[in-house]
């Protein structure tokens, strides 16, 4: 490292939403010449702080400072003044315009648009950056990975020192990697100082000078970008607490599945395959975990058990009755019960913990007509006292805490006995004593025979409850083991695509 | 936990009220009038005297009914601008139906005016429900823009086939005696229609407040992906709405004929379908309050146009105060919504951070 200060230094970065600490006292910089990678699970902060670093949400506490001295940071206008760029995930262009006129915007200045110059200075800018880019295509019309490019040309081409790629490598194909990379490389050995936000763990060992690991708001530590993918791994899970209420030793589980998901296949946005060749089933009285980076097909995964998205191709049956591309209704009558990640959607926020409770059977609640309103009354405040929901059956469900909320959804979905449970990431965001609760509810609807299929990202948390664990990978099934199988190493390596190293 | 507003519907409207009436000074001031004897004027004096309320009354009548029919619309989620050509629908059905059905008796000739008028307005509502539903496209510009068409329809029937032939005016032929509307009270224009928008008010009221379907309606509107995983078909809970929204409207149009003119004519509706709009924002959505949002501008529209006339003011001020009226209720409910949001702790455009700032908050 040179002595010269750092091109972006962040002091002691601190921000809350609520009760939640987004970012705790997070310090990092980065110099010109170096490729700084942020490396954090889903919800560890690294979008936060970096937002935070280019004006789009500001800190509690905490400072700025570029090229050694401190910066007031109002808007992203502050940020590009002091020549940061980022590139968020979602991209700032407008697609029926054309590449030249995309980077014109924002910069041009006065009344006349002088699209010639526009379009020479596009020109010229994709050649001095080395950015491939035709200047006179319709951004609507590129490739996901040459719109990044445009974006990255649109950040260089007001003169950033420092460059945010927020999770660039999302959105792209093994082969735009590549030419990212490449393109970084180059920007770099020019001088430039870039921040690489990414979870997978090959990448930011490829392209990285230093990583920073984030775990749950915290800076966890500051390696060398050519520490090994073990122990990145290691920093980014943290060490997994056993035996915090691991269920009793697994039963030899017999029997057929009672949920059994044969070789289903999803396409996402735009035809890209997000779940292939996927086949699992859970027997009763089975918790089978589900372990993997987010963004591996979980979410669809859930979506399509829950009857929000329809596969291509494969198969889901509950017993023997065929369910695949059956709407949320069908999947209800079939016994499952759903429990997704985003409880908030899967809630109507406005309307009240009584009628949220009954929604999804309200011909049950129906007398001459008319909603039993009475009926609906009494059910609600036998839920409340089951669950230990802290509401009044009037409240509106977005009046409620996290915890609450989670409650009124399991209440909603366990009063109804279902024989198969689909949860995912079901104590994301609660306190200790909520997520506690939701565990225990999730154990002993085990016992009772219910076959479970458990989402989560919180390693301890499938290590502590599944039976069996299923490793997604890409959208394929990478890894299967018994729980007493599973080690922490293991189920890293499985996770971040790489084959066990036995 | 999410704070409630302090800013409590009724409160919100009365402030809008009083804001616009201080905004509206400055016009009725350069007009030369006195602002509070305006008002006075406006709001106060129509419904003093039994004929001027009377005429409050009728002037209510047809955005009654399309106030109504916008809110059941809007609270599903759908956003319907179209009632004016769908009450021009039922115009037309019920200018035709009132014609055909000369000689019958009018416990037959209403009720199938009336019908025919309702489905003549579900029909012009259909088919952007379905492009809605189906594909996707914005029913906001769909609506709107069959509302011209169906005001090329009406003039293209009245300038042809159903020109009057006894005077050659672009007017429909006089419906049967039997299909006119009978007068609720001696002496006085208010008649049946008035009656059936409060019966249409009240049943609607019923329905979403009182019924499985109506809170279906209500989730729909409020998020359609929380209705969907819960099981609610949100694509015919739309399709439904937009057509009994659509019958509303169309009933408001038979009501004009049948009750008002008693006949079709080009200028049936000064925008009623508009107003609609204007009275089911004003209204919040609720029966009640779109019961309340139009007798006030009825009792507006006939204040102004007296006012007009005792304090030489132009008429057109009641359209002044209306529209005031309609952009301060809407800027303080917006208002209210963006604070709501902002003591959520989330910014605009991040719903994973809104979703954890509202789950964390407890």
């Amino acid at each position: 490292m040179t002595d010269r200060a750092p091109t972006l230094e962040l002091r002691g970065i601190t921000k809350r939403f609520g009760g939640l600490v987004a970012n705790d006292g997070i310090d990092l910089d980065v110099r010109g010449g170096e490729v700084h990678a942020l490396l954090g699970e889903n919800g560890a902060g690294k979008t936060t702080v970096m937002r935070i670093a280019y004006g789009l949400t500001h800190a509690d506490s905490g400072e700025i400072w570029i090229n050694g001295s401190p910066l007031t940071m109002r808007s992203p206008r502050d940020a590009i003044e002091a020549g940061i760029g980022m590139v968020t995930q979602h991209f700032a262009l407008v697609g029926p315009m054309s590449v030249a006129e995309n980077l014109a915007l924002g910069r041009s200045r006065g009344l006349a648009l002088d699209l010639a110059d526009a379009r020479r200075r596009a020109a010229h800018a994709s050649e001095r950056f080395g950015i491939r880019v035709d200047p006179s295509a319709t951004v609507a019309d590129l490739s996901v990975g040459q719109q990044q490019r445009v974006e990255i040309l649109k950040a260089l081409s007001r003169d950033c020192s420092v460059l945010i790629l927020d999770e660039p490598t999302a959105v792209l194909v093994p082969a735009e990697v590549d030419i990212l990379f490449a393109t970084l490389r180059a920007l770099v050995a020019e001088g430039l100082a870039v921040v690489f936000i990414s979870h997978k763990l090959a990448e930011v060992r490829a392209i990285s000078d230093r990583v920073s690991v984030l775990r749950r708001g915290k800076l966890v530590g500051t390696v060398a970008g050519s520490t090994d993918e073990r122990e990145l791994a290691r920093l980014m899970v943290g060490r997994p607490d056993f035996g915090v209420e691991r269920p009793p030793e697994s039963r030899p589980s017999a029997g057929e599945p009672v949920l059994a998901v044969t070789r289903l296949h999803a396409a996402g946005a735009a035809g890209r395959p997000v779940l292939t060749d996927v086949t699992l089933g859970v027997r009763a009285g089975e918790i089978v975990g589900i372990a993997g980076v987010s963004g591996n097909g979980q979410t669809e995964l859930v979506e399509v058990l829950a009857g929000m998205r329809r596969p291509t191709r494969g198969s889901v049956r509950v017993g023997l009755e065929e369910l695949a591309g059956g709407d949320p209704r069908r999947m209800m009558r079939s016994g499952i019960g759903r429990i997704p990640e985003d409880r908030n959607a899967s809630l109507i926020g406005d309307l009240s913990v009584a009628y949220n409770l009954v929604l999804e059977r309200l011909d049950d609640f129906r007398r001459a007509g008319r909603i039993d309103e009475p009926a609906i009354r009494a059910h609600a405040e036998e839920l409340i006292a089951r669950f230990d929901i802290r509401a009044r059956p009037d409240d509106p469900v977005a009046t409620l805490s996290g915890g609450n909320i989670q409650k009124v959804l399991l209440a909603r979905v366990l009063s109804r006995d279902p024989r198969v449970i689909v949860v995912s990431q079901p104590t994301r965001g609660l306190d200790v004593g909520a997520t506690e609760y939701v565990r225990l509810q999730l154990l002993e609807r085990r016992a009772a025979g219910a076959a479970i299929l458990l989402v989560s990202e919180d390693l301890d948390e499938l290590l502590a409850l599944a039976d069996r664990l299923v490793v997604l990978y890409e959208g394929r099934v990478v890894g299967e083991m018994a729980r007493s199988e599973a080690d922490l190493e293991r189920l890293s390596m499985l996770m971040a695509g790489r084959e066990a190293a036995a | 936990m999410r704070r409630i507003s302090p800013w409590s519907t009724p409160v919100l409207v009365a402030s809008a009220v009083l804001i616009t009436f201080v905004i509206t000074a400055g016009p009725i001031l350069a007009a030369g009038a006195n602002p509070i004897e305006a008002y006075v004027a406006f709001v106060v004096l129509p419904l003093t005297s039994e004929f001027t309320l009377l005429e409050v009354l009728v002037t209510s009548t047809p955005i009654l009914l399309t106030g109504a029919a916008v809110a059941i619309a809007f609270r599903a989620g759908y956003w319907n601008i179209g009632a004016e050509g769908q009450l021009l629908l039922g115009a037309i059905a019920a200018a035709g139906i009132g014609i055909m059905v000369e000689g019958l008796t009018p416990f037959l000739a209403l009720p199938i005016m009336v019908a025919g008028g309702a489905v003549a307005g579900a029909a012009w509502a259909i088919v952007p429900a379905l492009l809605r539903v189906r594909f996707g496209i914005d029913e906001v510009v769909t609506t709107l823009l069959l509302n011209p068409v169906a005001l090329l329809l009406v003039n293209g029937l009245l300038h042809g086939p159903w020109r009057d032939p006894v005077t050659g005016f672009p007017e429909s032929p006089r419906i049967a005696a039997s299909a006119e509307f009978p007068t609720l009270i001696e002496r006085s224009r208010l008649h049946l229609g008035f009656l059936l928008a409060i019966v249409v008010i009240a049943a609607a009221w019923y329905v979403l407040a009182r019924t499985p379907t109506g809170l279906r309606l209500r989730a729909a509107g409020l998020s359609p992906h929380g209705a969907r995983f819960a099981g609610i078909n949100v694509g015919a809970t739309l399709v439904g709405a937009a057509l009994v929204s659509g019958a509303i409207a169309g009933i408001a149009g038979v009501s004009e004929v049948a009750g008002i003119q008693n006949r079709l004519t080009g200028g049936l509706s000064p925008g009623y379908g508009y107003t609609g709009i204007v009275v089911a924002t004003l209204g919040t959505l609720t029966m009640p309050g779109v019961a309340i949002a139009a007798v006030f501008l009825g009792d507006l529209t006939v204040g102004a146009s007296s006012a007009a006339r005792s304090l030489g003011i132009p008429s057109q001020l009641g359209a002044v105060v209306q529209g005031v009226l309609l952009l301060t209720t809407v800027a303080l409910l917006a208002s209210r919504r963006h604070r709501a949001r902002r003591d959520d702790g989330a910014e605009a455009g991040t719903g994973g951070t809104a979703n954890i700032a509202a789950e964390v908050k407890a």
